[in-house]
């Protein structure tokens, strides 16, 4: 797709499913904290979970074949398919087998994935989707939008238009009751004489092929029970060692996706299952006359999964329970859904991982730059993925298998360790330290030329910058520059520390950096500012890792001397601090990345230690007696961190009336915010965070923000100032 | 007496909205019969002194149970934490009786609630290995969002009413 289509493409769908979408995501994502906040031991689940899926991932042959024996004993038969083609055929071939008029599906991903039911119906065969939501989606035709509702785009009045289109009832159903019964009744018919049941599994157990299927409408036991052959397709990955282990899954995965604390029904079946087959036409023999003659096929899909346990990066996918908190929890997945953001059948931050390892690199790439690595997914998956790394990881790939014509245009400005093929826009934002350098060495000059006609003109044809979004303006004096010609003397310090110099703090934002130096100083710490690389991050979060991981070489450095002699790392912006804390975790050996990690803090967290052990809070400016309180916005890497608590705390402790955004992020996420194809849904995210800041409780506020490119975006759509919370409270 | 652990129990289906009646072996078929809507199907429990009350066709034939509007089947146990009953698959069809009509009455004895979910899994574990049964965790009314907002009775029951038998 082009750039201009794919701009045009999101901006249909926030328009067409945007609404829908957002209501329903935002809805699940209020449910998930609610309902993760009642389990107290949520941490030990989470770990509990990983831990079964790392395990059982690694010992998957093994499973396998202790899976077989125990489907074999109990009267089943379990098939592998190595892709696709080859599940479809064998499912035609059980259908076929016993005459199967009609098939009835409860709801399954790994179905849609092989698409089952365009095979069978080149069959003659009869599909019925008996899941309200994919028989919708079935209805009109479409894929689904959303890993566990996948007609989550559609409103009501929506769903109400295809019914009465489509059946044309003698009165036009209006309402979810009346929509709910008319299937209900409907899909009941279908399953009456059914002769095959398809299902999915959650989860299947070696030791005893047992299925746990995660349900709430019961359609999924209809299709198991009532006609006399079921079918179960899942993902070699399904597996787990034992019955016990589905409990911290069982526990987890409703929470995690729609906020339940629990589905109507988790069924537990082993089968082929004891129950009698239902011919409601019999009114004469008792259920438990009956007898259940059943046939049970058991399909496990490889189609790629093996492939991924050998993949060191894309592995973790596959501990994947795909409950969807990854996109509920997305600024950009709520605003355009899984139509935009997702491939050929999965959606979201995870949903990358599926398709580059099950339909490859170009279906994955079509959609990759929507993950921003904000990183809000992090915390909230309970197996505990680091989705933004299997996006980069993803991106890295993608950068690395495309040519790009313009490559001369940024040479010089991009020194990166990356081969040719990285485009042009990502090695620009990736360089963006470079950039920097320059800008500020002949700013004022750089910035006139840069926010000229002519320029704008040819970076948004070439670097796909958008005209509408106002560029950094370069200081002359760096940060660094400025503090070197400072006297300072800090005599008997209570401790010291590096504030790092990161590349918008010392080039952009000086006066932040200002404000740092004279909180810390006041509150009786000596400072330095080395010369420390950029962290990595602007190359990172365009896939470019090898650049990323030489400038966690560099910075570490640079450091590690400091970190010696007693000095902690103070660091302004919550991006580059996420680096420290997570990603350098893959660069750096465990034991250099666990002593920075140790030693290293964003600096109102510093502030809120330092005052927490004796620092004087009259050296900091209090608010003024008619301060009108302040709106605040933690970074979003910064809350995953688990860091606003301590600016709220600082601000408290300073007599500022703090409100703070629960939007998970601002939308503007580093360079995504400027791409051409991206500026009109980052402005829709941002929306959200400025609507919150311009109520009549926070209209008044002073709007106060962690990170730079809030701090950007906040800006742009507020026709107020906008501070970083250092420099409210420096002296 | 009511344990901690039902009364635990109670709170949760609370909080689902389902209806429960404490009853003792005595007592249980008159509370039982005040319960359901006809025609009721049921399966036999395996309760010693609790039989169901006539108006409850017990070992329902398909076709009568399509048209019941009321069912009652045994639960294995109960999940005090989630307000979950466990409803065992056998051969005299409990699966599908305590599906298909509108009302569904679980019955579970007090002394078979458990705490929470790892209690669960521990009976569930040594009980599939050793007989390979199948269960349904089944927690309130069967439910939906799909059709834009929440809506009981989606392909199951539209309401849960637990009758907790005592001693
Ligand atoms: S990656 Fe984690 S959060 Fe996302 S769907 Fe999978 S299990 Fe859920």
């Amino acid at each position: 797709m082009s750039k201009s289509d794919k701009a045009a493409e999101i901006r249909r769908l926030m328009l067409a499913e945007g609404d829908a979408v957002e209501q329903n995501t935002k809805g699940f994502n209020a449910g998930r904290y609610d309902s993760v906040s009642e389990l107290e031991n949520y941490e030990e689940l989470k770990d509990r979970a990983r831990e079964i899926k790392e395990d059982a991932i690694a010992r998957l042959p093994e499973l396998i074949d202790q899976l077989r024996d125990a489907v074999e004993e109990n009267g089943g038969t379990l098939y592998v398919a190595d892709d696709a083609a080859d599940a479809n055929r064998y499912v035609r071939d059980v259908v076929a087998d016993n005459d199967g008029d009609r098939v009835v599906k409860s709801k399954s991903m790994t179905t849609e994935e092989l698409e089952v039911n365009d095979a069978l119906e080149r069959d003659g065969v009869d599909v019925v989707e008996t899941d309200l939501g994919e028989w919708v989606i079935q209805l009109a035709d479409e894929a689904p939008s959303h890993l566990i509702a996948p007609a989550i785009h559609r409103s009501r009045e929506d769903i109400a238009e295809l019914f009465n289109e489509t059946f044309d009832p003698d009165e036009p159903l209006e309402t979810a009751a009346e929509l709910t019964q008319f299937a209900r009744e409907r899909l009941g018919e279908q399953i009456r004489d059914a002769d095959v049941g398809m299902t999915g599994a959650n989860f299947i157990t070696a030791d005893t092929g047992t299925m746990a299927l995660v349900t709430s409408e019961g359609n999924a036991r209809k299709s198991a029970v009532v006609p006399d052959t079921h079918v179960a397709v899942a993902g070699v990955e399904k597996v787990v060692p034992s019955v016990e282990d589905l409990q911290p899954f069982v526990e987890l995965i409703a929470r995690s996706g729609t906020g339940q604390d629990i589905t109507s029904y988790v069924s537990l079946l082993t089968p082929p299952v004891e129950s009698p087959t239902v011919d409601f036409d019999d009114d004469e023999t008792p259920l438990s006359e009956r007898g259940s003659d059943r046939e049970f096929h058991l399909v496990l899909v490889d189609n790629g999964r093996m492939a991924m346990r050998e993949d060191d990066q894309l592995r973790e996918t596959l501990y994947c329970i795909r409950c969807s908190a990854c996109s509920n929890s997305c600024a950009n997945f709520q605003q355009v859904g899984g139509h935009a953001f997702g491939g050929e059948t999965y959606s979201g931050g995870i949903g990358t991982g599926w398709e580059a390892g099950i339909e490859g690199l170009d279906v994955a790439g079509e959609f990759n730059d929507l993950c921003t690595g904000c990183s809000r997914c992090v915390n909230a998956c309970p197996v505990k993925i680091d989705i933004p790394w299997i996006n980069t990881v993803v991106r890295d790939r993608v950068n690395r298998g495309t040519d790009e014509e313009f490559d001369w245009l940024v040479e010089g400005l991009t020194p990166d360790a990356e081969p040719g093929g990285v485009p042009l826009q990502k090695r620009f934002f990736g360089n963006f330290s470079t950039v920097a350098k320059l800008g500020s060495a002949t700013a004022p000059v750089s910035n006139w030329l840069a926010d000229a006609a002519p320029s704008r003109w040819a970076m948004d044809r070439l670097l796909g910058i958008d005209k509408r979004r106002e560029l950094p303006t370069f200081q002359r004096e760096t940060l660094r520059s400025w503090f070197e010609r400072r006297e300072t003397a800090i005599d008997d310090p209570t401790r010291e520390v590096v504030l790092y110099p990161d590349v918008y703090t010392n080039h952009v934002q000086v006066e932040r950096g200002k404000a740092a130096v004279r909180t810390l100083e006041a509150l009786g710490v000596r400072v330095h500012v080395p010369e420390v690389a950029s962290s990595g991050r602007a190359p990172l979060s365009q896939g470019m890792i090898a650049t990323a991981e030489s400038h966690a070489h560099d910075v570490y450095g640079a450091l590690a001397e400091h970190v010696d002699a007693g000095r902690d790392v103070v660091v302004v912006e919550p991006s580059d601090l996420a680096m420290f804390e997570r990603e350098y975790e893959k660069f750096l050996p465990e034991r250099s990345f666990e002593r920075l990690r140790d030693n290293s803090y964003e600096v109102m967290e510093y502030v809120y230690g330092l005052l927490q052990n004796g620092g004087d809070s009259e050296r900091l400016r209090r608010a003024p007696a008619d301060d009108p309180g302040v709106a605040y916005h933690s970074h979003c890497q910064q809350r995953t961190l688990g860091l606003e608590g301590h600016t709220v705390a600082v601000l408290e402790d300073l007599d500022y009336d703090v409100v703070t955004s629960d939007v998970e992020c601002c939308g503007m996420a580093g360079s995504f915010g400027y791409k051409s194809d991206y500026y009109e849904l980052s402005v829709e995210v941002g929306e959200d965070l400025a609507g919150q800041f311009t109520t009549d409780e926070t209209r008044d506020r002073t709007v106060v923000a962690s990170g730079t490119s809030c701090l950007e975006q906040l800006d742009s759509l507020l026709s107020r100032p906008t501070t970083h919370p250092i420099e409210l409270v420096a002296p | 007496m009511v344990t901690e652990t039902v009364a635990t129990f109670e709170d949760s289906l609370g909080q689902l909205d389902v209806e429960w009646t404490h009853t003792t072996s005595d007592g249980f078929e008159a509370t039982v019969a005040s319960l359901i809507e006809e025609p009721a199907v049921g399966v036999s429990l395996p309760f010693d002194g609790a039989s169901l009350p006539d108006a409850v066709t017990v070992d329902p034939t398909a076709a009568a149970l399509e048209s019941a509007r009321t069912s009652v089947t045994p639960a294995s146990f109960g999940v005090a934490e989630y307000g979950s009953v466990v409803l065992a698959s056998t051969p005299g069809g409990a699966e599908p009786v305590s599906l298909y009509p509108e009302l569904h009455v679980p019955v579970v004895r007090a002394d078979d609630v458990v705490p929470g979910m790892p209690e669960a899994f521990d009976r569930f574990g040594s009980e599939i290995r050793e007989h390979r049964s199948s269960s349904i965790i089944a927690t309130g009314p069967s439910a939906t969002a799909d059709m834009g907002d929440l809506v009981f009775g989606a392909h199951g029951p539209k309401e849960v009413h637990v009758v907790i038998l005592d001693e």
